[in-house]
């Protein structure tokens, strides 16, 4: 019964995805403002999402149905437990289990995975070029958020949310430290291009590919796809949080808006990159600056 | 069901397409992006595929080459849907009408196709911005 709570009360579902709606909101409004546009009401995240719903869902005739409409909410209830677990930790109302922040990251990978299926089988063959993209941006975005996921890990002597958080209570956060600063900054591109935001929205690339990878989704099946999204938006700075702050719900709220400014500028001052770009920036200078800030950590500064 | 049908009118997504248009509507569409006139307020954005659309924004007289694919992006749309016949050609095919390549206008193909679309006029050559802003509010009181 209380886990069930946890799951779909708070802080699961409902209260992860106003403040995931919020949000949204948060980052249209500040984007028209830096444009110096008025920018959409608070209920617009709310109101996209009704509108989703109200509206038909149409099947593609080369999909396969009930995988086409299973998939999105298949991300959308593990996005909901990667948040679920996260929060329980941070608001220390359960143990968490070992290995749960290897679990946590990879429960986010699950909207991604989710889409590659929807796009590979909706025959479109501009899903297709947006598939083929997410999968290799997928693939090198990971490669330095794990170093850090196990650096932070070995730092704390234990692959547990609850003992990273416990050992940065004792000998300061990880952001104090230099190695702290640097994997923060590799962890900040990380999870922007994880987010599928500009500079790295290559799979969607509205311009040129037509909203890519979403092109044939739908009705219903955007709407659980948008509020996975959302989800993600507050539970990847979360996840940030948890590895570099680790304590205080004050903290912890600031360092939220920070991440979120951060996230907002990097999206409205870049232009998209190109696939092959994205693949040398994570695979040769974040993962370099990500080895770097392991070295550093081993010597402790 | 009430606040979903309610929450329609506060966020429209366009899916904008030409028809054989002579491309002056097509510029004074992105007007409507800018600072000035920013839509983003009203919950109306531009996106990139038929199949997020609420609204087809259509601008030109429809001529035989784009019939079909007017058509198809028409089918394609997931319902309830707007239709905005943009500008004089959208609506009557304007100047372009006594052309030998011409089969619109809009209204005639679409009701072909579906009787019952929902179709809102916004004349103009092009049309202002401020003209357009309220076509589509009329158009969402219609609904
Ligand atoms: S209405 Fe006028 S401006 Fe618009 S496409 Fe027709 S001729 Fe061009």
């Amino acid at each position: 019964m209380k886990l069930l709570f946890y799951y779909l009360i708070f802080p699961g579902f409902i209260f992860a995805s106003v403040i995931g709606l919020l949000t949204v909101w948060l980052d249209r409004k500040v984007s028209a403002r830096v444009q110096w546009r008025q920018g959409p009401p608070w209920y617009q995240g709310f109101a996209d999402i009704g509108k989703l719903l109200y509206k038909e869902v149409i099947i593609p005739e080369e999909a396969f149905g009930s995988g086409f409409i299973a998939a999105p909410l298949f991300g959308l209830a593990s996005v909901v437990l990667a948040v679920t677990i996260l929060c329980v930790s941070f608001f220390s109302m359960s143990e968490g289990f070992i290995g749960d922040i290897i679990v946590v990251w990879y429960l986010f990978a699950i909207p991604a995975i989710a889409l590659i299926y929807i796009g590979s089988t909706s025959g479109n063959p501009l899903s297709s070029v947006g598939v083929s993209r997410e999968i290799k941006l997928l693939l090198s975005y990971d490669l330095p958020m794990i170093i850090i996921i196990v650096m932070m890990a070995s730092k704390a002597g234990s692959f547990s949310i609850q003992s990273i958080m416990d050992w940065q209570r004792i000998n300061g956060s990880n952001i104090s430290n230099w190695y702290g600063i640097i994997s923060f900054a590799v962890a900040i591109f990380c999870i922007q291009a994880k987010l599928g935001r500009v500079p790295f929205d290559l799979p969607e690339a509205e311009t040129e590919l037509g909203s890519g990878i979403l092109m044939e989704l739908s009705g219903g099946v955007l709407a659980a796809y948008e509020l996975s999204k959302a989800i993600m938006l507050f539970g990847l700075p979360m996840f940030l949080i948890i590895l570099f702050w680790g304590k205080g719900i004050i903290g912890g709220i600031l360092l939220y808006l920070l991440i979120m400014v951060l996230l907002i500028l990097i999206k409205n001052t870049n232009p998209r990159v190109r696939i092959d770009h994205a693949m040398k920036y994570f695979w040769g200078w974040m993962s370099g600056a990500a080895i770097l800030a392991g070295i550093l950590a081993y010597f402790g500064v | 069901m009430d606040i979903l049908k309610k929450s329609f009118k506060k966020s429209i997504w366009v899916f904008h397409l030409s028809t054989a248009a002579c491309n002056n509507c097509d510029i004074e569409v992105l007007e409507l992006l800018t600072p000035r006139y920013d839509v983003e307020r009203f919950g109306i954005k531009l996106v990139g595929s038929p199949r997020h659309a609420d609204a087809l924004l259509v601008c030109g007289s429809v001529n035989a080459h784009a019939k079909p694919r007017l058509l198809e992006v028409y089918r394609q749309t997931p319902k309830p849907c707007l239709v905005v016949a943009f500008g004089s050609c959208g609506c009557s095919s304007g100047i372009f009408r006594d052309s030998y390549s011409i089969v619109g206008p809009l209204d005639k193909v679409l009701k072909e196709e579906d009787p019952d679309v929902k179709i809102v006029y916004i004349p103009g050559c092009p049309p202002k911005p401020e003209a357009m802003i309220e076509g589509i509010v009329m158009g969402l009181g219609a609904i």
